[in-house]
């Protein structure tokens, strides 16, 4: 880096001031933001490189043999399973490399890409809408050094989760050379939406805008890649305009070729250009695309607790359902595929609790409960909102307009309750959609969002658990996710780990019969919904009786 | 409204954990006046604020607003009862307007309406902004509006002119004025002294949580004193005998002293005959008065502001 001083010309007394680099301040920068973001940074690096080592060994347990690999390429023949894994290289002999290649790397560019959106914009817009930049710009330090610190960290972070995805496919037996190139197209296609986001966050002046905005191009890539593999299974013209497309094209374990990573460079470069473009036209503090106006007035509604939590809950849960919704189509369209598979492949069967003898109606049940984890989440999600809005002293604003903690609280978990019981419809109807795809048979649109409901009142339990510890205790709300995590652990992991039966127990979505398949056990679901009952109640009082965080 | 007292607060406690917020605190605020809260930050002017709004329970002892107890009877209180916090946080997604009308909730028919546009147009807010893009100020704004728009019988404030510029506190000090002259009870907490002065007719001074002081300004007066600069030629000595001076330096022509606000009026006719060419008397800050009386130091170097004051034991 040259050291150039700006007022090089002209009769001013700049001369007399040091020459100061346009980065002078990167390295104390740039141990700011990686002290700020360290944990964040290792905890994804290891998560990623763990699921991957963890996937490729339960993968090889599954597929032990030609004809298992066989029966899974044959997989590949249907549309929705290239949308949801890759570009299907090497069908005819399909190896168990080229598999996990299919299996795994796209959902590992995925976490990577989000990993680089989150930390681009919260040390980049989130900085800058906080004030904080403003602080550091105040500072000796040249104006490109606080984004030339958050770039550096976003791409110290994507060469470590790089090398921990190397790791995970060495210590697995993967072959050297196509293990490092899954590696490098690991970290560069989360540079290149690293670079998304750095543009997204000259855009907006709001971080949430920033991130989401940078988020929907991921969707859509996914998408555009999808869409472009169906068309062709080895990838079509349309698959090149996305980022993923460019690390799958390598053709890993297959028939190696670096050049596509050659555009996901190019693509890095010319995004962090535009993006450097773009800053030097805007002050501190703007976007680019100024803020848009809305209304004076509230409606009519909007004033009620309600009425607000619907407006606050809204996004989420709309987001939530358009992606549940589309994926149970995928999963349900799945099902004649698998059919085949599974015939195959026995070693399915310890993995996932199929019956064999009526394979799409049990796997129906088992995507059902599957997917039921994403309302489990939803709804803890939507009742911790209003421990942010505590938090954020907000609730207090609502009680002084004179509502009271429980007529507030009641209408909130309401709300929360009746959006999930609507996206858990959608995603029972989606499957529905996906199996009549699949076999034809119009019966599945109106068994499918009925099984759907049978998850209602586990998942009216985790919320209850969220409301009683909230009400209880401001901080041990938190703890709810726990019960959601678990819930995913024993669906995904349950049968392979043969966990014992009082553990699995603990997740909610264990109660639930697995309908259509299995007969509909009413007692379970009504022992669940009268503890739901109660631990409402037990949050309620709870509510009445604490201090309120802020105000 | 009577004469009654529209908050009585007696021997109240609140503790967290090992802190101890609020300590045996008093206060009273009469109806139909405004009074002030005045006290360093920290001292447990928003503690005992959100005693009486509802939102904490106290440790021990006994509080009242408009009658009721503020735990148990919360939600008729705020019926009655409009709050300004010093720190306002909205939601960022709706706009400024649609903030006001969920914090007024309450409050429906053409008088709030009128008055809600009327209050935006004086303090110049922009209600189609989204909360997100508010500054400090606006926000502040929002919740002021939002605030005086209610028709209650008790304004709660927090510090609610920080983040407003001189222009827009003006207003504020106008606004206040109203709803006295209205015949409404304003409870209003600062640590600026000057400002407490200008709106408030009785006082209660908070430090460490406990009330150490409290009645009307007049009352007061004997914990204030201004400091005075003058320049003149003639000879400062019969200064030094009156009554209500304290601490005079000399520098040349130039003297720096002490006055009680008491006795103000009598010190100005020496100065006068004195043929003073250059006077500047500035009012006591709430750090001095600490300072002076209870040993204080609340800011390392707040006595350099006003110069020589009291020495601090």
């Amino acid at each position: 880096m040259t050291t150039t001083t700006r007022h090089s010309s002209g009769p001013t007394h700049a001369l007399e001031v040091a020459p100061v680099s346009p980065l002078t301040g990167l390295g104390g920068l740039l141990r700011l933001y990686g002290r700020i973001s360290r944990r964040q940074i290792i905890i994804w690096v290891l998560a990623i490189g763990l699921s991957v080592a963890a996937s490729v060994a339960a993968m090889k347990g599954v597929y032990p043999d030609q004809q298992a690999l066989d029966a899974r390429a044959a997989l590949l023949e249907n549309p929705s399973a290239v949308m949801m894994t890759g570009p299907a290289f090497a069908l005819d002999h399909y190896t168990f490399w080229a598999m996990v290649a299919n299996e795994l790397l796209l959902y590992v560019l995925v976490a990577v890409a989000i990993m680089s959106i989150l930390l681009m914009v919260r040390h980049t817009r989130a900085e800058e809408e906080a004030g904080r930049l403003e602080l550091v710009r105040a500072l000796p330090v040249g104006r490109s050094a606080p984004p030339t610190a958050a770039l550096l960290l976003v791409a110290l972070a994507n060469a470590g989760v790089g090398v921990s995805v190397v790791l995970g496919l060495l210590v697995t037996g993967g072959p050297l050379v196509d293990s490092l190139a899954v590696g490098l197209a690991t970290a560069l296609t989360g540079m290149v939406f690293g670079g998304v986001a750095a543009l997204t966050a000259q855009v907006t002046e709001h971080a949430g805008s920033a991130s989401g905005l940078a988020l929907g191009a991921a969707a859509v890539s996914f998408m555009v890649r999808g869409i472009g593999d169906v068309v062709d299974a080895q990838g079509s013209w349309l698959s090149w305009f996305s980022p993923f497309a460019w690390a799958q094209q390598t053709r890993l374990f297959v028939d190696l070729r670096w050049w596509p990573l050659a555009v996901t460079l190019a693509a890095i470069l010319v995004l962090l250009g535009l993006a450097a473009v773009l800053s030097r036209r805007r002050d501190v503090g703007a976007g680019l695309r100024p803020a848009a106006h809305g209304p004076a007035t509230a409606t009519r509604s909007l004033p009620d607790p309600a009425g607000l939590a619907v407006r606050l809950v809204t996004p989420m849960m709309v987001a939530w359902a358009v992606g549940l919704f589309l994926f149970a189509i995928a999963f349900g369209s799945l099902a004649n595929s698998l059919q085949d598979m599974v015939s195959e492949i026995p070693a399915v069967g310890d993995m996932v609790p199929l019956d064999l003898d009526d394979l799409t109606t049990s796997f129906a049940a088992y995507v059902l409960q599957m997917l039921a984890i994403g309302p489990l989440g939803l709804i803890v999600a939507g009742i911790l909102r209003l421990r942010t809005e505590e938090q954020e002293g907000r609730l207090a604003g609502i009680l002084m307009a004179g509502s009271s903690r429980t007529s507030t609280a009641v209408r909130w978990v309401l709300v929360v309750a009746l959006s999930t019981t609507v996206v858990q419809l959608l995603l029972g109807l989606g499957l529905g959609i996906g199996l009549l795809q699949a076999t034809g048979e119009t019966s599945w649109l109106a068994v499918m969002p009925l099984a759907a409901l049978a998850a209602l009142p586990a998942i009216a339990l985790a919320g209850a658990v969220t409301v009683a510890l909230y009400g209880l205790r401001l901080r041990l709300a938190g703890v709810a996710w726990l019960l959601v995590i678990w819930a995913a652990i024993d669906t995904f992991l349950g049968d392979l780990l043969d966990l014992p039966d009082v553990v699995r127990s603990i997740s909610p979505l264990r109660h639930v019969p697995l309908v259509p398949d299995a007969d509909l056990d009413v007692s379970a679901l009504a022992g669940m919904s009268v503890l739901a009952v109660l631990l409402v109640l037990v949050g309620l009082w709870g509510l009445r009786r604490r201090d309120l965080a802020a105000g | 409204m009577t004469t009654t007292a529209a908050v009585v607060v007696d021997g109240l406690s609140k503790t967290f954990g090992a802190t101890r917020a609020l300590d045996d605190f008093s206060l009273t605020v009469p109806a139909g006046q405004v009074t002030g809260f005045l006290g360093p930050n920290g001292a447990g002017k928003s503690t005992a604020i959100r005693i009486l709004l509802g939102l904490l329970r106290p440790t021990s002892g006994h509080a009242e607003v408009l009658g009721m107890d503020p735990w148990s009877r919360a939600v008729q209180i705020h019926h009655r009862l409009a709050y300004v916090p010093g720190d306002t946080n909205l939601w960022p997604t709706l706009t400024g307007g649609e903030a006001i009308d969920v914090l007024t909730r309450s409050e429906r028919g053409q008088a709030h309406r009128r008055r809600r546009a009327e209050l935006l147009e004086r303090f110049e807010l922009d209600p189609t902004k989204r909360c997100r893009t508010y500054s400090k100020g606006n926000r502040q704004k929002v919740s002021l509006v939002a605030a005086l728009s209610r028709d209650v019988d008790l304004y709660v404030m927090d510090e609610p002119t920080s983040g407003l510029d001189p222009l827009m506190e003006a207003i504020f000090t106008e606004e206040v004025a109203r709803l006295r002259a209205d015949g409404r009870t304003v409870l209003l907490s600062s640590h600026i002294l000057a400002e407490v002065e200008k709106l408030c007719d009785t006082v209660t001074i908070i430090r460490a949580g406990r009330d150490v002081e409290s009645g009307t300004l007049a009352q007061l007066r004997h914990l204030t004193r201004s400091t005075v600069a003058a320049t003149f030629e003639g000879d400062p000595s019969q200064l030094e005998g009156t009554v209500g001076v304290h601490d005079l330096v000399r520098d040349g022509s130039r003297v720096r002293f002490d006055v009680d606000d008491a006795s103000v009026h009598d010190v100005l006719p020496v100065l006068t005959a004195l043929e003073a060419r250059s006077l500047t008397i500035t009012p006591p800050s709430l750090e001095d008065l600490f300072l002076r009386h209870y040993g204080d130091d609340l800011e390392d170097d707040g006595a350099a502001v006003t110069g020589q004051v009291g020495s601090a034991p």
